[in-house]
């Protein structure tokens, strides 16, 4: 069994918390206590039907406002794969939850409101996603029953969709009709819509191919924790303990360590349960090496010949998620890998219309939401390759030294 | 360790899902450490935590575990539980902090609940045994699926000087870059099972032979049913007049206080049997076993403000 991390996006009241409960509902994922107790609730509220999206609206706020302010994770299975869903949140002021959702996911799941056509938030959340790299989309036209299940509505948002993402970068996009209040391709079929020849979003997300989606060529260790036991037993062991980020490793491998650049072979790769012969991502493994090189947190063990850059200077683009702007000058910590250095933000190089995707070079500043290109240097050397290629070694945050609020999530374009 | 991540799939380097999850948690346990100064892991005894000591275990191999275990006794502990605590503890050799409910009662510290509930005041003895002991990061085993106000927590969970969560006001957590900067007085909570289901953890634990306390598996138990559910016949928890008492098979999908907790009716008896129950019950672990979290709909987000785990 594998697993599959989904996040939702789109715009307020899209449907976005009544798809994920349609779709929890449907594959026979809600409890019956859950069930009770989202009846009684829709009940005393006097709603025609039971408002499935209070299966994920869980904080009273929610529940009284009727909207998602943060991000609520759900869980369901099929026989073959696992799920983990990220309920985002619609609503400008919470974009930075949305982020937070999308970050670590697999599969984005925008919808859009048949009767609205793609908004503001439609398009910024697929460029979102694109920015993330969150290697599958999908589309869902929502609130088909609300037009007739008219075709011509669903292929001309397809269209305008398609316009918009050409200028993206996204590797694979479905555009699916559904009614999230009714089922209607959620999980089966919808008899209503006989013109859709396509899958049902539930036999879409069991069958997406995620399995090429890691990066197996460029190895990259970062060195999370050395472990050294106190013990007679293990007198000189020394483990490099942490989660391979990207390519696989095994016994035997010629190595170097960065940033000193000393060579080293690997002598074993192991977890508790004993070595194993190789290691990939997102295994959590400890390495050893048969010379005595001196290495600590944040050290990262890489081919010789597939090295990633040792730099202080970054082009980044990223999105600020604080009321306080962002101003050139200003001074950040910054979290890479596992590796805490402080930042310069020299330069702010371009704000960017996320309707229009038009660079703004006049910005001077970057308010809570908004999305630049800045450069920035580092008072200490990071191991960084450019995001598009590696999700883990070119994302980074940027943390307030003053509230120790985290303020922006960063992707590196070059690094020098 | 090669036939457990075969994939069921034959993708070569493809981790099957239950594999990804413990890489995750054992990622999130290291980082506390290697990043926090004074953490320590809250242990109750319950099958989450035991599965995030196991994992703790399997971070740090072959060093020992490097925290402290902590406990809050609320008094009202099955006897099972606490030789299940003791046993781990020095099979582990960890070192096993306890905040007793009973010494704070006795002390006037705390006000016991009308209703004999311990649940409430459990959390001002919590904070006083993290502020005594200096810990600045707690981890727990509790998991997402557990209850909607949970579904909403980050791994890395804030809580201020008075220990309360804001559940509006949450820190973005970006990828597995966690920010785990403390302001002066605050403290963290850390999640790492958080995308756990109820049914990986007995997955996990069949896999991995993960010990449990006795009452976990089907027994013979005297109980008496109340408010639809359950109890187990036992000091702190006895029955009213109009309370028949019978002897059935029934065994324990949580573990909380004996007052509180639920037993469910059950033959498993073997791990393999409880995965093969967990996956067909129709009611959550909460909604078939605490009389606590049915006191209002936002019960647990209520008390998670206050400062309870
Ligand atoms: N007719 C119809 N109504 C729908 C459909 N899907 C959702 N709705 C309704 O649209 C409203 C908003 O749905 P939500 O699921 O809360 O929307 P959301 O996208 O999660 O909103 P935020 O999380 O606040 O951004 C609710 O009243 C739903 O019942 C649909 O397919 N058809
Ligand atoms: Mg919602």
């Amino acid at each position: 069994m594998d697993l599959l991390r989904i996040a939702t996006a789109g715009s307020v009241d899209d449907g976005k918390s009544t798809l994920i409960g349609r779709l929890l509902f449907d594959s026979k994922a809600i409890f019956a206590d859950q069930l009770d107790s989202v009846e009684k609730t829709s009940l005393e509220r006097g709603s025609e039907y039971t408002d499935l999206a209070l299966l994920t609206d869980g904080l009273r706020a929610e529940r009284e406002q009727g909207i998602t302010i943060d991000v609520a994770y759900r869980y369901f299975a099929t026989p073959n794969r696992k799920f983990i869903v990220a309920d985002t949140p619609g609503h400008i002021q919470y974009t930075r939850n949305m982020v937070t959702g999308a970050s670590t996911s697999d599969l984005s799941i925008i919808l859009v409101d048949a009767r609205k056509g793609l908004v503001e938030q439609s398009r910024r959340h697929a460029f979102l996603v694109s920015l993330l790299k969150v290697p599958h989309l999908v589309v869902a036209v929502n609130k088909m029953d609300l037009v007739d299940w008219s075709q011509e509505v669903f292929d001309e948002i397809r269209r305008e969709f398609t316009d918009y993402a050409a200028r993206l970068n996204i590797a694979d996009v479905q555009v699916i009709p559904v009614s999230a209040l009714t089922g209607d391709n959620v999980v089966t079929r919808s008899q209503n819509m006989p013109w859709y020849q396509g899958a049902s979003l539930m036999h879409h997300l069991e069958n997406v191919q995620i399995a090429s989606d890691s990066n197996m060529v460029d190895v990259r260790f970062p060195v999370q924790y050395v472990i050294r036991p106190h013990s007679n037993d293990y007198h000189d062991y020394r483990g490099y303990a942490g989660q391979v980020a990207s390519g696989v490793m095994k016994a035997g491998d010629k190595v170097v360590v960065l940033p000193s650049g000393l060579p080293a072979t690997i002598k074993e790769v192991s977890t508790a349960d004993g070595p194993v012969d190789v290691a990939y991502p997102p295994m959590s493994v400890t390495v050893r090496l048969d010379d005595d090189v001196d290495i600590s947190r944040g050290d990262m063990i890489v081919r010789p010949n597939n090295q990633p850059k040792v730099a202080q200077n970054f082009e980044a683009m990223i999105c600020w998620m604080s009321d306080k702007p962002m101003k050139p000058g200003q001074k950040l910590a910054i979290k890479h890998t596992t590796k805490t250095a402080r930042a310069l933000v020299k330069e702010l190089r371009y704000g960017l219309n996320i309707n229009t995707l038009h660079r703004n070079e006049e910005a001077n500043h970057l308010d809570l939401n908004e999305i630049g290109r800045v450069s920035l240097r580092t008072t200490k050397p990071l191991l960084a390759d450019e995001y598009q290629k590696n999700r883990t070694t070119g994302g980074f945050i940027l943390i307030d030294e003053i509230t120790n609020n985290t303020v922006a999530a960063g992707m590196i374009i070059e690094a020098e | 360790m090669k036939l457990k991540n075969a994939a069921a799939t034959g993708m070569r380097y493809q981790l099957d899902q239950l594999s990804a999850l413990e890489a995750e948690s054992i990622f999130i346990i290291r980082e506390v450490v290697a990043e926090l100064e004074r953490p320590g892991l809250l242990f109750s005894g319950g099958k989450d935590s035991a599965v995030l000591l196991h994992l703790a275990a399997k971070a740090f191999a072959p060093a020992a575990i490097p925290f402290p275990v902590v406990h809050i006794d609320t008094g009202h502990n099955f006897q099972e539980v606490l030789d299940f605590r003791d046993a781990e503890v020095s099979r582990r050799g960890v070192r096993l902090i306890v905040g007793s409910v009973q010494e704070a009662i006795d002390a006037g510290d705390v006000v016991e609940e009308r209703n004999g509930s311990r649940n409430r005041i459990q959390t001002p003895v919590l904070l006083d045994t993290i502020e005594k002991h200096e810990l600045n990061a707690l981890m727990g085993g509790a998991r997402r699926d557990e209850e909607k106000a949970r579904a909403k927590e980050r791994v890395f969970s804030f809580r201020d000087d008075f220990g309360q969560w804001d559940p509006k006001n949450q820190r973005p957590e970006l990828w597995g870059l966690y920010n785990s900067r403390l302001n002066h007085g605050e403290s963290i909570r850390v999640f790492p099972l958080s995308n756990w289901t109820e049914l990986d953890i007995w997955h996990y634990i069949e896999r991995e032979n993960v010990i449990l306390p006795s009452i976990y598996y089907a027994h013979e138990r005297e109980v008496f049913e109340r408010s639809g559910m359950l109890f187990g016949v036992h000091p702190f928890c006895t029955p009213r007049d109009d309370e028949m008492v019978r002897t059935q098979m029934v065994r324990y999908r949580t573990v909380g206080d004996a007052s509180l907790t639920a037993a469910v009716a059950s033959t498993a008896t073997t791990t393999a049997q409880i995965v093969e129950e967990v996956a067909t019950t129709r009611i959550t672990e909460r909604g078939a076993t605490r009389g606590d979290d049915q006191v209002s709909e936002a019960a647990m987000e209520d008390r998670k403000k206050e400062g309870y785990f």
